[in-house]
């Protein structure tokens, strides 16, 4: 990891969402996608921690001085100063933080499930993986479509998108899961990659379990320091033989984790009452199924945008997510 | 628990770190930093090499910033607080540790803790709260992973002993104060994260006496008893501790505070109370340390609460404090450790003054109202 004073080179809106691209050789030149940023916040505030935001986009040296991209949304004194800052400013960013997705070696056929700007890891994740030959293939979900994160580039990144809003503004109607098993099946996706709300990953992860398809997910939870110090963002593992398990911190041992190790009750209590699943084929499947379409009404916490307190984020603007 | 049995991505985050994705974190401090800690270390050798070649008198005296706590030595008065520095591992990567005051660990048990459930953080006001619930892999593990990290530290190192029992103190004490490199235990009888207040030793001078006592008695090391605002009488506890053999008081743990979060009709944090800490609590560690060196003069504090600057540390030796503690502010800054001693040492030389210890006579209040506030608790 490094520390370093970094250069706002440009800001723009995305939809609801912000962006931030900074001037980070450094940084960038050792990013990979899943890991993350802190950015520091102004002295002399009533908010001081720094806050973490996973990586957007990488661009290493070329003929410019490699920069960094970020994304968020305002949920908080930190991210509404943020949201404020201006072209040139000097922010003091460490990074790159965590560790990071990985590469599936012999699998080929790679299914991204993102949830509100928990997309947006993602994208850095597509454009290695097809540098590195997979096939990519996309579902991004949110409550309404000005909260889908850049459709028009993800249908660019992905040879196969799904889009799914609550509200049905966008895409189909519904949730990221309930589109899951059939872009699995039409995709012979052999891997899940996921970055969203932590209710949304533990539904994407019981049912790749169920599909029998590893699933890597990017998790999110309150850190204060995003060193590995201040052990706040803890999350329960599993041991390999399921016999046992600890805390690690989402910040050094994460925040990707196979999404089968994550205890997911330990750690977001009991799952809420699931719908009739509709893949009756695979039994297997029906713990961790989909919903049925129109079926019974689903619980405000699974997929797509959090509720309060936890906000959806590859790595939500975690100190003030409580908002 | 529910586990699959296909793992293509096995990452095996128990056993040891993976190997990809650059996690390559130095596993050993810098050698330059080592020779820069001996150097700083012992106050006396400064005073000794000025005095081959003699100053001129016209010329102020440079300031030295190494203090000596009846015989517990740091090379400056600004150490990284526990449970925000982890053993130095993390930070070196970052800070050169050789520039620390010190470094108190993480509290250490007996036993493996797994700690409270999330969320264990909110940021508050100038502040935060925590609920780790002391999260620790126990001290044999302790030993096995940063035992060798503390021995070969460019700094002084301090463990950070917890337990839930009087044996449990003295098991970890006896394991721990052997390891080369560690100067003192600090004893953390005050963490607000545990499950009953009377395991909060520190808020009853009965029982911290009992188990500073037992830690001190049985372990010839230095013990500094970590003391809690959240008490009837802070120096109450204080003078037990010392009678009990206390070599000197650390001073204070986080406030215990609670948040809600009125969206939702929730506690912020998922243990529901937690310990505040940041400047929001640095007017109560000033008022404690006062109230304690005034009470116990003599008697080595190492003050905590607050500091982010400077001046908060100033601030707080002023107060009485021999040297203080920087906690919160290594979350934001992994350097605050290091800075800050930077910034005594500008503030001692800007006031012509030789040492922090200096800083400790200079706080003139009458007399007679000194006496009432250190008496009002």
């Amino acid at each position: 990891m490094i520390r370093s004073r970094c250069e706002v080179l440009s800001v723009k809106r995305t939809g609801v969402y912000h962006s931030l691209t900074l001037v980070a050789p450094d940084i960038a030149d050792r990013a990979r996608p899943g890991q993350f940023v802190e950015v520091a916040m102004p002295g002399g505030r009533t908010f001081m921690l720094n806050r973490p935001f996973s990586i957007h986009q990488a661009s290493r040296r070329g003929g410019f001085a490699g920069t960094l991209e970020v994304v968020f949304d305002v949920v908080g004194p930190g991210t509404e100063w943020l949201a404020e800052v201006e072209q040139h400013q000097q922010l003091d960013v460490i990074g790159p933080l965590g560790r990071s997705f990985q590469y599936p070696k012999g699998l080929r056929s790679c299914l991204l499930v993102g949830g509100g700007y928990g997309a947006a890891p993602l994208h850095f994740l597509a454009e290695e993986l097809r540098a590195h030959d997979k096939d990519v293939s996309m579902i991004i979900g949110a409550r309404s479509h000005e909260r889908v994160f850049k459709p028009i580039e993800s249908k660019r990144l992905a040879t196969s998108l799904a889009i799914t809003t609550e509200d049905g503004s966008l895409g189909e109607r519904g949730r990221v899961t309930d589109v899951l098993p059939q872009m699995i099946a039409r995709n012979h996706a052999e891997v899940v990659y996921a970055c969203g709300p932590n209710p949304m990953l533990r539904a994407v992860a019981e049912l790749c379990a169920g599909f029998k398809i590893p699933c890597q997910v990017a998790v999110e939870e309150m850190m204060a320091c995003g060193l590995g110090v201040c052990w706040t963002c803890a999350v329960p593992l599993l041991s390999a033989d399921g016999g046992s398990w600890w805390n690690v911190r989402a910040c050094v041992e994460g925040p990707v984790f196979n999404g089968a190790r994550v205890w997911w009750e330990q750690w977001l209590g009991p799952k809420p009452v699931e719908p009739v699943p509709v893949d009756a084929e695979d039994t297997d499947a029906g713990e961790a199924g989909p919903d049925a379409p129109g079926g019974a009404e689903r619980t405000s916490a699974e997929g797509g945008e959090p509720e309060a307190p936890r906000q959806s984020a590859p790595r939500r603007d975690v100190a003030e997510a409580s908002r | 628990m529910r586990t699959s049995g296909f793992d293509p991505f096995d990452d095996d985050v128990l056993g040891p770190a993976p190997g990809g994705n650059g996690a390559t974190r130095a596993d050993g401090p810098e050698s330059a930093g080592a020779e820069g800690a001996e150097r700083d270390a012992d106050p006396d050798r400064r005073e000794g090499a000025r005095t081959e070649e003699p100053v001129e008198p016209v010329e102020p005296v440079e300031p030295t910033l190494g203090v000596d706590l009846n015989g517990v030595r740091f090379p400056t008065p600004v150490i990284a607080a526990s449970g925000c520095f982890n053993s130095g591992r993390e930070m070196a990567e970052l800070v050169d540790l050789s520039r620390l005051g010190g470094i108190v660990t993480k509290s250490v048990t007996l036993a493996p803790t797994k700690g409270l459930p999330t969320p264990r953080m909110a940021e508050t006001d100038s502040g935060m709260l925590n609920a780790i619930g002391l999260q620790n892999p126990g001290v044999e593990e302790f030993l096995a992973k940063d035992g060798g990290f503390i021995a070969r530290a460019p700094v002084p190192v301090v463990v950070s002993v917890a337990g839930r029992s009087i044996d449990e103190y003295l098991q970890v004490a006896t394991l721990v104060r052997n390891l080369p490199n560690v100067v003192a235990i600090e004893a953390n009888i005050s963490c607000p994260n545990v499950e009953r207040r009377n395991l909060v030793f520190a808020c009853y001078p009965d029982l911290a006496a009992e188990v500073i006592g037992a830690v001190s008695r049985l372990t010839a090391i230095p013990v500094f008893a970590k003391l809690t605002a959240d008490t009837t009488s802070i120096v109450e506890v204080a003078e037990a501790c010392v009678r009990a053999g206390a070599h000197g008081l650390s001073l204070i743990n986080t406030v215990l505070g609670m948040a809600i979060d009125v969206d939702s009709a929730r506690p912020k944090l998922g243990a529901v109370t937690g310990g505040l800490s940041g400047p929001a609590i640095r007017p109560i560690a000033v008022r404690c340390i006062w109230q304690v060196s005034r009470a116990l003069p003599g008697v080595p504090i190492l003050g905590i609460g607050g500091v982010t600057r400077p001046r908060d540390a100033v601030e707080l030796m002023m107060a009485g404090a021999w040297a203080v503690q920087v906690g919160t502010a290594n979350f934001f800054d992994p350097s605050a450790t290091a800075t800050i001693a930077d910034g005594v040492l500008e503030f001692l030389r800007d006031r012509g003054l030789a040492s922090p210890a200096e800083l400790r006579d200079l706080v003139q209040a009458p007399r007679e109202l000194a006496a009432v506030a250190a008496d009002r608790w």
